[in-house]
Parts: C-alpha cells; sequence; structure tokens
C-alpha cells in the first residue's frame, strides 16, 4: 500500500535517532544528535566505524519491515552509485531510507 | 533459556530431513525450506517452498521468522544441486544453475541470517560442502568448484561475522545416500570411497554430529573451519 512521505520520514527518523542513542551509550564515539539532520554518521567525517554503520542500516531495514511492513536494502546498488553517500549523516541516511521505503512500497502496491 | 531457533536449507527429504527431526527432538524451533512442500509435521516447525537464490522469497522468509520467532540462533545451508558430467558435455544451463544454488543462494542465506542473528549476539551457521572440492574429482568440475567457493565464503563470512558471535563453518560429507548420489555408478562410488581414509558410505548421524559440535555454545571459538569426514583432507 502506498504510504504518507511524512508519516514514513517521522517512523525513519525515529529508527535512527533511536540506533543512535543506543549506540550513544554503549561507545566513547558518539554520534552528534544534538546537530539534527546535520550529525555525522560514515564518510570523511564519520564517527561510525563500519561495523557499527552494518549494526544502524540492518536495524533502520529491520525497523521500516516491522513499523512499514516495507522489506528493502539501503546498502544497494543505488546507494552505492550516490555522488554522495546517503549514509554521511542522519539527515541523508533518513531521506534516502524514506526514498527507498516509498519506491518499494510504490513498486509492491 | 530462550527456545533455540534452527533453520535448515533443503529440509524436504534426505540430509535436510534427518538434521531437521534431530534439532526437533533437542526441543528446538525449526524453519525448513526447499522448493517443494515438506510432509514433516510438528507444532514447532514450519516450511517454506522457496528457491535459495530468489532473493525476494528468501528475504520474505527471515523477515516472517524474526517476527514470529524473535531470533535465529543457527543456519545450516544444505540445500545444493549436483550434475555430474564431463566438462565437454555440461551445458551452461546446468553450470549456471549450480552456481546459482550452491554459491548465490548459500551466501543469500547466510547474509540475510547474519541480519537477524546478530541483534543477539549469537549464531552458528554451517555450510554443507563436500569431498568433491578436495578431491577433485573428475566429472563433477563445476559442482567441486561450487563447493570449493562455498568453503571460501565460509572462510571469508567467518571473519567478517566474528565481531557479532556469530560463527561459519563448513561439513563435509562423503557420500550420504540420497537423492543426490542415487544415481551415480556402483564402480564410481567403490572408487571414491576407496580415497577415504574409512572407505564406507557417511550417514546423516555422521554429518549431524559435526553439525551438533558447531552448534554448541560452547564451541564460539570453532570458526572458519571445514571438516570432511571419511578421513578426506
Amino acid at each position: 500500500m502506498p504510504q504518507d512521505e511524512t508519516h514514513v520520514t517521522e517512523v525513519i527518523r525515529r529508527l535512527v535517532l533511536d540506533w543512535c542513542a543506543d549506540h550513544n551509550d554503549a561507545t566513547e564515539r558518539k554520534v552528534d544528535v544534538a546537530s539534527g539532520d546535520a550529525a555525522p554518521l560514515f564518510g570523511i567525517e564519520r564517527v561510525l566505524d563500519s561495523l557499527a554503520l552494518v549494526g544502524l542500516l540492518v536495524a533502520v531495514e529491520q525497523g521500516i519491515d516491522d513499523e512499514l511492513g516495507v522489506i528493502l536494502t539501503l546498502a544497494d546498488e543505488k546507494a552505492a552509485s550516490q555522488v554522495k553517500s546517503p549514509f554521511r549523516t542522519i539527515g541523508s541516511l533518513v531521506a534516502y531510507a524514506t526514498k527507498r521505503a516509498l519506491e518499494e512500497s510504490s513498486a509492491h502496491a | 533459556m530462550p527456545e533455540q531457533v534452527t533453520l535448515i536449507t533443503g529440509a524436504r527429504k534426505g540430509l535436510g530431513r534427518y538434521l531437521a527431526e534431530q534439532r526437533l527432538a533437542r526441543g528446538e524451533r525449526v524453519y525448513g525450506c526447499s522448493r517443494e512442500p515438506s510432509d514433516l509435521v510438528s507444532p514447532r516447525y514450519e516450511h517454506f517452498c522457496l528457491d535459495v537464490s530468489d532473493e525476494r522469497a528468501v528475504r520474505q522468509m527471515f523477515s516472517r521468522i524474526r517476527k514470529e520467532a524473535g531470533r535465529l540462533d543457527h543456519l545450516v545451508n544444505n540445500a545444493g544441486v549436483a550434475s555430474m558430467n564431463h566438462a565437454m558435455l555440461t551445458p551452461m544451463s546446468v553450470v549456471e544453475s549450480i552456481l546459482s544454488t550452491n554459491v548465490a543462494g548459500t551466501f543469500l542465506m547466510c547474509r540475510e541470517a547474519a541480519r537477524v542473528m546478530q541483534t543477539n549476539g549469537f549464531g552458528r551457521i554451517v555450510n554443507v560442502t563436500s569431498v568433491a572440492a578436495p578431491l577433485h574429482l573428475e566429472g563433477e568440475s563445476i559442482y567441486a568448484a561450487s563447493k570449493s567457493a562455498v568453503q571460501t565464503l565460509t572462510q571469508i563470512l567467518a571473519h567478517e561475522l566474528a565481531p557479532f558471535g556469530i560463527t561459519v563453518n563448513a561439513v563435509g560429507p562423503t557420500p550420504v545416500m540420497t537423492d543426490l548420489i542415487r544415481n551415480v555408478p556402483a564402480d564410481r562410488i567403490a572408487s571414491l570411497l576407496a580415497r577415504q581414509a574409512i572407505p564406507r558410505l557417511g550417514t546423516p548421524e555422521d554429518v549431524h554430529n559435526v553439525v551438533d559440535f558447531f552448534f554448541r555454545k560452547e564451541s564460539g571459538f570453532v570458526t572458519a573451519q571445514s571438516v570432511f569426514l571419511g578421513g578426506v583432507c
């Protein structure tokens, strides 16, 4: 079923922030969630190592499946082909995951 | 201790069916899959009809398992296809089928299982390889190559998944009397057995013994290993 973009964005932002909160409780290299969408995740200014990024993406994918009923892969060819990594900040990840969730939702409506 | 959850591919018959029954007998919740339906009945067993190389179907199965069981502790990648033929008489359709099921299917199942297992920081993956790889069996070039690929996958995934508490190992049975070898000529089986240290057919019990060892909580320091039965190395 096609989904409302605002709702999808809210759900995904909450999933990302929940994961960041758990991550920040467990490590010293914390995601600066106070910076909002600009908070760096992965890339030149990265705070997450590759294993942490795996954990974040899997958590967001599973959350999208649980809450929106959409099964998708975030680290796919589309992500790799972006000029700028969609995983560089909280905002870019939320925007990319929202776009992909809406695409998948429409494709299998 | 929560109920242990096990997924076995190729679970409809032969070795996979035996492994499913053994894990059920140990009180585990067991999921199985194969292309055709299973007649295995248990309140703790559920069967999925799918092709292990069909990404969409496999992801839907793991989504169901995660939502229903909330965890996955063990995976056995048993599904496999074989074709014995001289290389010059092997059609590309057979090559593609073997690589798709044995290599791509094994990778896909490992990838999706690891995504579920990592949430609990524990997992045991056992891939089924074959003595056809170390024995370099003539007439089985693609099958043996696919199983060599499974061994390499096993070793590399063991490193990639270790930080998540997941071990990845392989078991390489000698010929076991299943449908996979039922049409292999008797003299060919005999010559193969003669190359083993212990020259007899394997049994499902032999294979489960190794799987059970890899599954154990105490086997958390055992990973990236391929154990061949019958003294093949």
